[in-house]
C-alpha cells in the first residue's frame, strides 16, 4: 500500500502534473473573461499566473518541478510564434502599401517603450541589474532573453517583466484607443504589437484579422529594432 | 494536420539553425515566421488543413506564455522591494509606447496618401475616415 501523500508527491514529479496544472489553471482564466463578456481587463494569462504561484508556493513545490511538465507547453510558443506568418500573408497586400508608416511607427513606439520604463524605473531609485532587466521589456520573451543576455540583464526576470508588459499591453488595448481617438485597426494592432507582443497580438486577433496581422508585424520588428538599439546603447555607455 | 505541424517546425529548425550560425539578433521562430511567408509566397498560400492547424496554435498563444510566467516566483525577493516602481514603470511605458506608435503610424499614413479613393477596402474594419 503506498499513502496518499506519496503518490501526490511521486505526481508532481512527472511532466503530466505541470501541463494539467497549466491548462486547468489557463481553463479557469478564460471561463472567467467569459463570464465577464471578454472584457480585456480579465486576462487569462495573468489569472493562471497568479493561481498556479499561489498553488506551488502552498504546496511548497519548486519552479524547477512545475517546469518538467511547464516547458512542454513553452516549446509550443515557437511554433505559434511561426505561424503568425498565416494573417500577415492574408493581409500583405494592405502592409505593403502602409510601410512607411508601420517602419516609422515601429521605431518611435519601440524607442518610447524602452526608453520610458527604463527612464522612469532609474528616476524611481531601482537598481542597476533591474533597469537592465528591464530595458527590453517590450520585445517578444525569446528575443528578449537574448537581449537580456548581452546587456547583462537577469534573462529570467527579464521574461516575467516581457509577459506583465504584454497583460498590460492587453489590458489597456480595450480603452486606450479610444480615448486618444484612434479608431484605424492597422494602428491599433500595430502599436499593440509594438508595447505588448504575442500577448497584445493574440487580443487583437480576437477582435480584428488586419489588426492581428500588424501586430503579429509589429512582434518581429520591434525585436529586431530594439536588439539594434540596446546593443548601440551599451556600446556608447 | 501533420504535415502543416512539419512545416511550422520544420520553418523554426531552419530559423534555429540561422539564428546560430549566423548570431542574429532574430530569436528562431522570428526567422521562421518570415521563412513561412517566403513559403506562402513562393507556393500561393496555404491549404485549408494548413490554415486551421496555424488557427488552432495562435487561438491558444497566450497559453504558452504562462509557464515562462510563472518564472515570477523565482524573484520575489527583489519584486517585493521594487514592485512598485517595475509596475508603474511597465504601465506607463506601455501605454506610452501603444500611443505613440499608433499615432506615428497614423500621421505617416495620412501623409502620404491624403485622400486616396479605393485605399480603405473594407470601411466597417478600418473605419478612421
Amino acid at each position: 500500500m503506498t499513502s496518499i501523500g506519496s503518490v501526490a508527491s511521486f505526481l508532481v514529479q512527472t511532466p503530466v502534473f505541470g501541463v494539467t496544472l497549466t491548462l486547468g489553471a489557463y481553463e479557469i482564466g478564460s471561463w472567467l473573461q467569459r463570464r465577464c463578456g471578454g472584457s480585456p481587463l480579465v486576462n487569462p494569462v495573468l489569472i493562471s499566473i497568479v493561481l498556479i504561484v499561489a498553488g506551488l508556493e502552498f504546496a511548497g513545490i519548486s519552479y524547477d518541478t512545475y517546469l518538467r511538465g511547464g516547458d512542454l507547453i513553452r516549446f509550443l510558443l515557437g511554433p505559434a510564434t511561426v505561424a503568425l506568418a498565416l494573417p500577415i500573408y492574408v493581409n500583405a497586400g494592405r502592409i505593403r502599401a502602409a510601410a512607411l508608416g508601420i517602419f516609422a511607427g515601429v521605431s518611435v513606439g519601440a524607442t518610447v517603450a524602452c526608453a520610458s520604463a527604463v527612464g522612469i524605473a532609474w528616476v524611481l531609485g531601482a537598481p542597476n541589474d533591474l533597469l537592465r532587466s528591464i530595458a527590453p521589456k517590450s520585445v517578444t520573451t525569446p528575443i528578449a532573453i537574448g537581449i537580456s543576455e548581452q546587456i547583462n540583464g537577469h534573462p529570467s526576470l527579464t521574461s516575467v517583466l516581457v509577459i506583465t508588459s504584454g497583460i498590460i499591453g492587453a489590458m489597456l488595448s480595450g480603452r486606450l484607443y479610444e480615448w486618444i481617438g484612434v479608431r484605424d485597426w492597422e494602428a491599433r494592432g500595430l502599436a499593440t504589437g509594438i508595447a505588448s507582443h504575442g500577448i497584445g497580438t493574440a487580443q487583437m486577433l480576437s477582435v480584428n484579422e488586419t489588426a492581428g496581422a500588424f501586430a503579429g508585424l509589429a512582434i518581429g520588428l520591434t525585436g529586431l529594432f530594439t536588439a539594434f538599439l540596446l546593443l548601440l546603447a551599451t556600446q556608447l555607455f | 494536420m501533420l504535415r502543416a505541424y512539419l512545416v511550422l517546425l520544420g520553418c523554426q529548425a531552419i530559423g534555429q539553425v540561422i539564428h546560430h550560425v549566423f548570431r542574429l539578433p532574430l530569436s528562431g521562430p522570428i526567422i521562421g515566421m518570415v521563412l513561412l511567408l517566403i513559403f506562402l509566397r513562393v507556393t500561393g498560400g496555404g491549404s485549408e488543413e494548413f490554415n486551421l492547424a496555424g488557427q488552432a496554435l495562435l487561438r491558444y498563444l497566450p497559453l504558452f506564455f504562462v509557464p515562462p510566467g510563472v518564472g515570477v516566483m523565482q524573484h520575489l525577493a527583489l519584486l517585493r522591494t521594487w514592485w512598485l516602481p517595475t509596475l508603474l514603470a511597465l504601465i506607463v511605458s506601455t501605454a506610452l509606447a501603444m500611443m505613440s506608435g499608433a499615432i506615428v503610424m497614423l500621421s505617416v499614413k495620412r501623409l502620404r496618401w491624403p485622400r486616396r479613393p479605393g485605399a480603405v477596402l473594407h470601411p466597417a474594419v478600418s473605419g478612421d475616415r
